[in-house]
């Protein structure tokens, strides 16, 4: 099937995935290699998400793990009498 | 994965037993997803590490109650979740709707943004800095229900199953709920990215 722009932009996101069905995936894939638009909105989408897992990007705040184990530490060292909730 | 999940299964066995110290180890690799999973719901940094301590704690002290049918990193996501919502009912007052009476709209421009020198950005670029922050700004304003689809999958990488189970809605929800959010970021980001570098003229001008 020859598929239109708006057509390939509507599953852009399950073809990321990889969770298209082989037809679907072979006639987006034959769209792309004829259309400059909808390759850099793919690549422009997959590339957002590169960024997106990148650690750098979304950062811890400073001291978060060192205080989490701490209170972690606390929370252990309180109940070992006393294990019930609260 | 076969094996990770093995050892785990033993090491939350042991923990339950009565090695608690051994805990520190087993949430170690989970402590970033705990966080990121409370910001994309509370939106603000000091809440979120509290509410991530909170869950934290509060899946050492019912870890006894883990039954292995789910992973354990589906199960401590669901933790979390309910700490941020219940976070941020508290913080909104019974006046609001709750988060989970939200829906997709009907109404709404999901479609990507055309950009047609995309390739002419040099891969240096998405090292900048301003585009991760721009990214981040992006993210935080994503409607709540896309942004924690978006969490969960794009960020945590949580599969299509594990993320309709921890949020408690169907796989098919969150099928549309994450191409919308990509499409919303990326119509976002492209005229960030269209600044960022200097237009090149001609068709051929992008072999560098």
């Amino acid at each position: 099937m020859k598929l239109n722009c708006k057509h390939v932009w509507e599953h852009i996101s399950e073809y990321i995935d990889g969770a298209v069905a082989a037809q679907l995936r072979e006639d987006i894939e034959r769209h792309l290699e004829h259309c400059e638009i909808c390759s850099a909105i793919l690549d422009s989408t997959r590339n957002i998400l590169v960024l997106t897992a990148d650690n750098r990007t979304f950062e811890l705040p400073v001291g978060y793990t060192e205080r989490l184990h701490e209170r972690l530490t606390k929370e252990m060292e309180g109940s070992e009498e006393d294990s019930d909730d609260k | 994965m076969e094996t990770k999940g093995k050892d785990e299964t033993r090491l939350i066995a042991r923990i339950v037993a009565g090695e608690k110290e051994l805990f520190h180890e087993l949430i170690r690799p989970y402590e970033r997803m705990v966080y990121l999973t409370l910001i994309s719901i509370v939106k603000n940094e000091t809440d979120a590490e509290d509410g991530a301590q909170e869950a934290v704690l509060s899946a050492y002290r019912h870890l006894g109650s883990f039954r292995g049918d789910a992973k354990f990193s589906t199960w401590l996501t669901t933790i979390a979740i309910n700490e941020g919502r219940k976070r941020l009912k508290k913080a909104k007052g019974k006046a609001e709707d709750s988060i989970e009476q939200q829906t997709e709209e009907r109404e709404g421009d999901y479609t990507p943004a055309p950009l047609t020198d995309w390739r002419e950005i040099p891969l240096e670029a998405l090292e900048r800095k301003e585009l991760r922050e721009a990214l981040r700004r992006a993210v935080a304003e994503l409607p709540d229900i896309y942004r924690q689809v978006f969490t969960l999958r794009d960020l945590e990488e949580l599969n299509m199953e594990e993320t309709a189970q921890a949020l408690g809605i169907g796989v098919n929800v969150v099928k549309v709920r994450l191409h919308r959010a990509r499409i919303l970021l990326q119509k976002r980001l492209v005229p960030f990215l269209k600044t960022t570098a200097p237009a090149r003229r001609g068709l051929f001008g992008r072999a560098v």
